[in-house]
């Protein structure tokens, strides 16, 4: 196919995604797993980019996961997202900016239930005001926080301290790229590239110096899946979904693993300590694991931010042999500090590789 | 190894690249009508032995055909050379042969590793 006809293809597989002025709704379990990654991304809006972000503290979880296990009915959690939109309009915001995936993929479904059955909407116009009082207005964007980073890639790239070059062979980094399964394989339309194409953290990787990697289970779901990991018993469903990523991209020696979703991040860095201690198996090169990290922690050591502060102390396998491919220099004794130097406890159970 | 209270589950993948044909090969060269069998499944439905155990003869066909051996040397045993399958074959394969020969090469290929 002709370049122009690959363009205009490509035209079909892009979302809008605002340009300033956010309402943002951040995740329960991003907040515990990587705490650092949600802090960043404000202040990469805020102090790098210059926009507009706001965030409201009377925001509750969307409730998702009680949704998707069979605890909390559609139509509770209907009334809970309009709860977060009549907390936006107060605000004066439209332009809606979610953190997690899994939030997403809920908002973008009740929308879309809203459009398919109007009647839907004006009940739970009234079950929100019986129960609250207040009124909303349905976003007239909803963007995950992941799109919006895409959006402004080449901002970010231009102030970059530290592209994703390997700096002691000066090759560019081999990057595996993971998209939550909620941002595009439920609703293709409401992500950058569709289903079929996801863009939006190849885009981050290319534009940051790095290379990704193509390999055979790229598209295949980590394995966090609600009913897999909320029943002990279950777990090993999911830690095999991550063990067979594991296994194919093993081959090409990524040097790190990208994600836009809260659970993506935390069972892809947990489960290769878990495969480690079952299988005595440990990925990456030396046996030090893969990193893995989130869009936000990424662009921070873009950005030359102490990785530190961005919390990578927090994740299970090292990031430290990342850190020194990217030329990142950083104190081991400050790896556990707090933000006024004291200590805030190493872990008893060592991380992998470590 | 630590018990997490899980276990991981093997992966069900077939790889054809450690594929081993030796067994398949073989019976398809013995029983050469066994190359045209379409899986229709007519086997499975009038067999004496699936009536009473969990026998399945066109899975035994997918397994020999997978490489799976070791499931199919458990699951051979079940049959009881009756017959019928060959009564409705819309394909006119031997099946009692094709279960002989493979009782027989199991075991060849056993003791040869």
């Amino acid at each position: 196919m002709k370049r122009e006809g690959k363009m205009q293809v490509w035209k079909d597989y892009q979302k809008e995604i605002a340009d300033d002025h956010y309402f943002y709704v951040r995740s329960c379990i991003r907040q515990n797993f990587f705490p650092g990654a949600e802090q960043t991304f404000l202040k990469i809006l805020r102090a790098e980019l210059g926009k507009d972000i706001y965030e409201n503290p009377h925001h509750t979880s969307c409730s998702g996961i009680a949704y998707h296990a069979d605890v909390v009915p559609f139509d509770t959690i209907q009334t809970i997202a309009a709860r977060q939109f009549a907390l936006m309009t107060e605000a004066g915001y439209q332009n809606f900016a979610v953190s997690c995936i899994t939030s997403f993929g809920i908002y973008s479904e009740i929308i879309e239930t809203w459009k398919e059955y109007p009647s839907e909407l004006e009940k739970i116009r009234n079950y929100l005001k019986r129960a609250t009082g207040r009124e909303f207005e349905v976003p007239q964007n909803v963007a995950h926080a992941s799109d919006i980073v895409y959006k402004f890639r080449e901002e970010i790239a231009d102030k970059k301290k530290f592209p994703l070059i390997n700096q002691q062979t000066g090759q560019p980094l081999k990057i595996v790229e993971h998209i939550g399964c909620h941002y595009s394989k439920m609703f293709p339309a409401k992500g950058v590239g569709g289903a079929e194409f996801p863009n939006v953290l190849v885009g981050m990787i290319e534009s940051w110096g790095g290379e990704v990697v193509d390999y055979p289970e790229r598209r295949h779901c980590c394995g966090f899946g609600f009913r897999q990991y909320l029943v002990m018993s279950n777990r090993g469903y999911s830690v095999s979904n991550s063990r067979k990523k594991f296994e194919s991209m093993e081959p090409y020696k990524p040097d790190a693993i990208l994600c836009n979703c809260p659970g993506c991040p935390m069972f892809m860095d947990r489960w290769q300590y878990v495969i480690e201690e079952m299988e005595g198996k440990t990925y990456g090169e030396n046996g030090q694991g893969i990193p893995v990290l989130t869009y936000e922690e990424l662009a921070g050591l873009v950005l030359g931010y102490d990785p530190w502060d961005l919390g990578l102390q927090m994740h299970q396998t090292n990031c430290e042999p990342l850190l020194d491919k990217m030329g990142i220099t950083y104190d081991p004794d400050l790896k556990y500090a707090g933000k006024d130097g004291k200590l805030i406890g190493k872990p008893t159970m060592v991380g992998c590789g470590c | 190894m630590k018990n997490f209270g899980y276990s991981i589950i093997k992966q069900r993948t077939i790889d054809y690249d450690q594929f081993d044909g030796r067994l398949l090969n073989e019976i398809l060269e013995m029983e050469s009508s066994f190359k045209v069998c379409l899986s229709c499944g007519g086997c499975t439905a009038t067999c004496s032995a699936g009536d009473l155990v969990s026998f399945n003869v066109r899975r035994m066909n997918l397994l020999l055909r997978r490489g799976e051996t070791m499931e199919l040397e458990s699951e051979i045993k079940k049959c009881m050379l009756c017959g019928k399958c060959m009564l409705v074959c819309p394909r006119g394969i031997n099946l009692r042969n094709v279960i002989m020969l493979i009782k027989k090469s199991i075991l060849k290929y056993k003791l040869s590793g």
